[in-house]
């Protein structure tokens, strides 16, 4: 709750005093949602260069990874952020779902126990955030629990957000199910991997930055 | 024959005893956890899940009850032999077409008694599989043992 008064209050004084400095602009979502493949996708398109690996098995990311002084251009004007790739955020973790990958028992344990603090890490960084965007897997039920609960997060500390409904390549995903579980919110389809409708996501990316200074 | 046929039913009341036995649901109202702060209502559902029971709550926690939760169920993972974390999910008793009047109604009622239309399933990972959750229903898949 003091985080939550502290981080309103440094947000109400930058607002009065002028622009803050570089915007954090934090990734959020549950495991493969696809956090890393759209960091990626970014850092590629405006610096030239990777963020962090992607896998298929769940919690690859299992620690923070910050590129600083990203900077995209949309009609002339440029922007400045800097990004924040969190580990994804999930209630429960067992070691033997990482077995099915083909991992052996001790790498199991080890690869769930830094996913158990990765997940910490990431609830930590919250409070730090200016603006988020919550990554979704649009061929999955957008209703998970842990969205629910970042996104009532990000409200409570008045954190402007953008919902991104990721892999609409895949026959399975349905955007439109996303923006019913989401009504209040601008939700942007698009694919990380195929680099479908990065232009719509970049315009809104641009407006969040903005919303966010 | 009179005789096999009874030693069918014992195993079947056998059977079924054992599975309730695993599996305890714990009703709580929303009075329960209203005035304890965020420490006091995660030390009390923590306690319950585990204990392996699946609570359901009367309402809802807050967005911070809910993450510093996860949190918690974290720190337990790989210190606590066999939790595994925990499932939860909410669902509201709300509609999907609400009018502006309604819309302010729920809200002047919920700064006033909390958001007790809601229910709250929360339980570990262990006894819940998955809690499938859409707009109108919830279904708990239990672990088959």
């Amino acid at each position: 709750m003091i985080k939550i008064i502290k981080n309103f209050a440094r947000r109400l004084f930058s607002g009065i005093f002028g622009q803050r400095g570089e915007v954090k602009m934090g990734f959020y979502g549950s495991p493969n949602a696809g956090k890393t493949s759209l960091a990626n996708k970014i850092c590629q398109d405006w610096l030239g260069e990777d963020l962090g690996s992607v896998s298929k098995i769940p919690h690859e990311t299992r620690e923070v990874q910050i590129k600083e002084k990203v900077v995209i251009e949309r009609g002339g004007k440029k922007i400045e952020f800097k990004l924040i790739d969190t580990p994804g955020i999930a209630t429960k973790i067992d070691f033997e779902d990482f077995l099915k990958f083909g991992m052996k028992k001790k790498e199991a344990q080890n690869r769930a126990k830094q996913a158990t603090q990765g997940i910490i890490e990431s609830i930590k960084w919250l409070d730090d955030m200016d603006a988020v965007i919550v990554l979704l897997d649009a061929s999955s039920n957008p209703y998970s629990q842990v969205n629910i609960t970042i996104i009532g997060n990000l409200v409570a500390r008045n954190i402007p957000v953008l919902i991104v409904a990721n892999k609409i390549d895949l026959k399975k995903s349905d955007i439109k199910k996303v923006q019913g579980a989401f009504p209040e919110y601008e939700v942007v389809g698009i694919s990380a991997k195929t680099g479908e409708n990065m232009d719509e996501f970049y315009e809104e990316l641009f407006k969040l930055i903005k919303k966010a200074r | 024959m009179a005789i096999k046929s009874k030693k069918k039913v014992k195993k079947r009341v056998r059977t079924s005893r054992g599975v309730s036995e695993g599996l305890t649901i714990h009703f709580m109202p929303f009075s329960e956890i209203s005035n304890e702060d965020s420490i006091g209502k995660i030390k009390k559902v923590m306690g319950l899940v585990l204990a392996n029971k699946i609570i359901i709550l009367q309402g809802k926690l807050s967005p911070d009850d809910e993450v510093r939760l996860i949190e918690n169920s974290m720190t337990l993972i790989g210190n606590i032999k066999g939790f595994q974390g925990l499932e939860i999910a909410t669902i509201s008793g709300e509609g999907d077409t609400i009018n502006m009047f309604e819309k302010m109604r729920r809200n002047i009622a919920k700064i006033l008694i909390g958001e007790r239309d809601k229910i709250t399933i929360i339980g570990p990972a262990t006894v819940v599989k998955d809690i499938k959750r859409d707009p109108k229903k919830m279904e708990l898949m239990l672990q088959r043992k």
